[in-house]
């Protein structure tokens, strides 16, 4: 009895995998190019379909969509290829993490004419990000980064202009102090306050840490006058009225809501705060009146002298070390991140584009208002530190640097050089 | 093996031939498991001793770098693992010490229970075939600021649970409870049946009350069904690791130690000091198992019913 339903089970599964097999283009047919999105709107997806068919049938798209946290998305690329999965052909990648990935052997790099293709008209902030020890490694598909969001009837009352050149963030703290609104800062112990040090560290001429492609005994640099200045700015906003509700947990969707708020004044977030608002109005939960009197300007600088160099976002697209169609997987990574394609994901996605002429078409300028801004901002932004040991850096500048109301100068920074130290030696756990 | 036990066979009068040969053929049957279960747990374990010796990351090959018990010393004098060590422990001995009471309670109904039996044994058994994640978000979401019901029920308004380390550590510890009550309570019932009817009947013959029948008959006879469902509890709440990875993320100082091995291990692919915090802890699991069969001075295979 037992034999005998075996039997036909045992065929089905041997049947189902073999047509797996054939599925995955192993004899005959065109290759399957398996691509690693982190989830959007499906944007991602309905290029790898317009690739996939303007390739004329030369390779298929599988698009794999990781999970929803960048940390996990990581967490599962670094253990499958260092497992070398050669299933991995294509990866989105976020820029934090591109030095890891190169230094680890994981990504596959492009030779000289690729790269100078895949980089042409392509912004320098998302460029600083895409290569490792002077090689291409990674090609920048989408950028993104923080403008200065504030109300205009706050600044009109304060008497100050949020957009002219060398607008810093001690006249913008003046200022929300003196008419009582709060500004919106990200706070919680998570990647977006490192984003905000990261960007007052480089705002004011410094580094989080240098040297760094020699990997553990890089340099931390934290512990400088622009360190110094960045730690003033946090302690004294958090110790200040201006200080948002509950700063110590605030992300990006809770500086939003307060910036909303009847309290809200300004506030440093990632272009989707506009859309975002516009969808509240629609649906009931703010005043047509709020967003109306929004405004937006480039990110403060820290002091009026040095231009301010905001934070960088987006994503870059990788080949696998391990894959087995190179060349398809190239084609594909070229296609996707052409200037048609940028612009084409800009509109469906509203995720901004890497290359500066996507900027220039008429429906990117008609759909974002800010888009002069934007790429200006994305063209000058400082990206977080590039190291191998991105992530030990971040944890470890956002550990000594949390709650931000007990940030002090120059403890703080002398702390974070010496933690971070202490960590890339292994001499101290994270 | 084989040669030490057949040159001591002459000295024990009592095996029989017959007995040694069955002993012999026993050990041939059983030798495939046993070379299977050394490739599949000595490998690993010995690989991971020889990994704590070494300043590695996973991303970062050429930097690797000897440094004998160096990743030792680091984590044993580092606040992070005793800070871990102590969440550890304060779980274990909360969970365990509150599971043997109402597991006790729960193994009694269930042995004494006429009407009803099989309903109840299901009721009590139900938490226990629950996938420990599922319960971790049953519980997260029940005391959660804006999904949770529980601050409803009892007043207390805008308390962020999750937000500092007791109330948190309290959660945790609740579900666990809920959550192996039923494991606990089924050793122990396992442990209850085996004591003869016919002492308790010898002992109520003789006067004794039901506290004395408990402690001077029943808990006598139950000491090794007692010791192993503490030993297994003990081990596994030592190992606790889903609760807080879905509740905190080890958030407000509620990181446990398996939670710090994969921390080290998967998110900082820090091989080195990620395998000797996993030898540290392997380390305390053989110091509790010791503890407990030294403590009990039970013989295990006493429960087996060998003797």
């Amino acid at each position: 009895m037992r034999s005998s339903k075996r039997g036909p089970a045992a065929l089905a599964a041997l049947t189902l995998s073999a047509s797996l097999l054939a599925a995955c283009g192993e004899d005959g047919g065109p290759p399957t190019i398996t691509w690693y999105i982190n989830p959007d709107n499906g944007g991602q997806g309905r290029l790898a379909a317009s690739c996939a068919a303007a390739a004329g049938g030369a390779y298929q798209v599988d698009v794999q969509v990781l999970p929803t946290d960048a940390s996990q998305q990581r967490e599962q690329l670094v253990r499958r290829l260092a497992a070398q999965d050669s299933s991995i052909d294509v990866m989105s990648l976020d820029p934090p993490f591109v030095a890891e990935f190169a230094n680890a052997g994981f990504l596959r790099p492009f030779d000289g004419a690729d790269a100078t293709a895949l980089t042409d008209g392509v912004l320098r902030g998302p460029l600083a990000t895409t290569s490792w020890k002077d090689q291409l490694v990674a090609a920048p598909f989408w950028a993104n980064t923080q403008l200065l969001w504030y109300r205009e009837s706050v600044a009109r009352a304060a008497g100050i202009d949020p957009a002219k050149e060398g607008f810093t963030w001690d006249e913008m703290i003046a200022a929300a102090q003196g008419q009582q609104k709060i500004i919106g800062v990200q706070g919680k112990r998570y990647e977006g306050y490192m984003v905000w040090i990261n960007a007052l560290v480089v705002s004011a001429g410094g580094e989080i840490i240098t040297n760094t492609e020699a990997g553990r005994d890089a340099d931390p640099t934290i512990d400088s006058r622009p360190g110094d200045e960045a730690a003033r700015i946090i302690g004294d906003l958090a110790r200040s009225p201006a200080a948002p509700p509950a700063m110590s947990t605030a992300s990006e969707e809770e500086s939003r809501s307060a910036f909303q708020g009847p309290a809200g004044g300004f506030m440093v977030n990632w272009p989707y705060v506009y859309s975002a608002a516009k969808e509240d109005v629609a649906g009931g939960g703010i005043d047509r009146s709020v967003l109306d009197d929004i405004a937006w300007a480039r990110y403060p600088a820290v002091s009026a002298d040095l231009p301010s160099r905001p934070p960088l976002g987006g994503i870059n697209l990788a080949i696998g070390a391990f894959t087995r169609y190179p060349e398809q997987a190239l084609d594909l990574v070229r296609c996707v991140t052409s200037l048609e394609n940028n612009i084409a994901y800009m509109l469906d996605s509203g995720n901004p584009a890497a290359r500066g002429a996507a900027y220039d078409d008429a429906k990117v300028r008609e759909a974002f208002p800010m888009a002069d801004v934007i790429r200006q901002s994305i063209n000058d932004a400082g990206p977080r530190p590039i190291t191998p040991y991105y992530n030990d850096v971040s944890t470890s500048v956002q550990i000594t640097w949390h709650p931000s109301a007990d940030v002090r100068v120059p403890e703080s920074p002398d702390e974070s050089a010496v933690f971070m130290s202490d960590v890339l030696q292994g001499r101290r756990l994270l | 093996m084989t040669l030490m036990q057949e040159r001591a066979a002459p000295e024990k009068p009592e095996i029989t031939d017959r007995a040694s040969r069955e002993r012999r053929l026993g050990l041939m049957l059983s030798a495939p498991a046993f070379v299977v279960m050394v490739f599949v747990t000595a490998y690993p374990l010995v690989y991971a001793v020889v990994l704590s010796l070494y300043n590695y990351r996973l991303t970062d090959p050429e930097g690797r770098e000897f440094v004998g018990f160096g990743n030792y010393a680091t984590v044993l004098t580092d606040p992070v693992w005793w800070s871990d060590f102590g969440t550890t422990l304060i779980i274990t001995v909360a969970s365990v010490a509150v599971e043997l009471v109402l597991g006790f309670v729960f193994a009694f109904v269930m042995y004494r229970i006429i009407r009803g039996r099989s309903l109840v044994r299901t009721g009590i058994l139900i938490p226990y075939g629950i996938i420990t994640v599922v319960s971790a978000y049953i519980w997260r979401y029940a005391f959660q600021l804006d999904s949770g019901f529980v601050n409803q029920w009892f007043g207390l308004g805008a308390f962020d649970f999750f937000g500092e380390r007791w109330s948190a550590l309290f959660v945790i510890t609740l579900s666990e409870i809920w959550k192996t009550t039923p494991f606990i309570s089924l050793l122990l019932l396992a442990g209850l049946v085996q004591v003869p009817e016919e002492y308790q009947e010898a002992a109520r013959v003789d006067g004794a009350t039901a506290w004395q029948r408990l402690v001077r008959v029943t808990l006598p006879n139950m000491k090794a069904a007692i010791m192993v469902a503490l030993l297994f509890r003990t081990l596994d709440a030592w190992r606790i690791f889903d609760n807080p990875f879905i509740m905190t993320v080890g958030a407000n100082d509620t990181e446990t130690l398996s939670f710090l091995a994969y921390r080290q291990n998967v998110t900082l692919v820090n091989l080195g000091a990620g395998s000797a915090i996993s030898v540290l802890l392997f380390l305390t699991v053989v110091i509790i198992a010791v503890i407990f069969v030294k403590g009990f001075k039970t013989d295990l295979s006493q429960v087996r019913g060998d003797k």
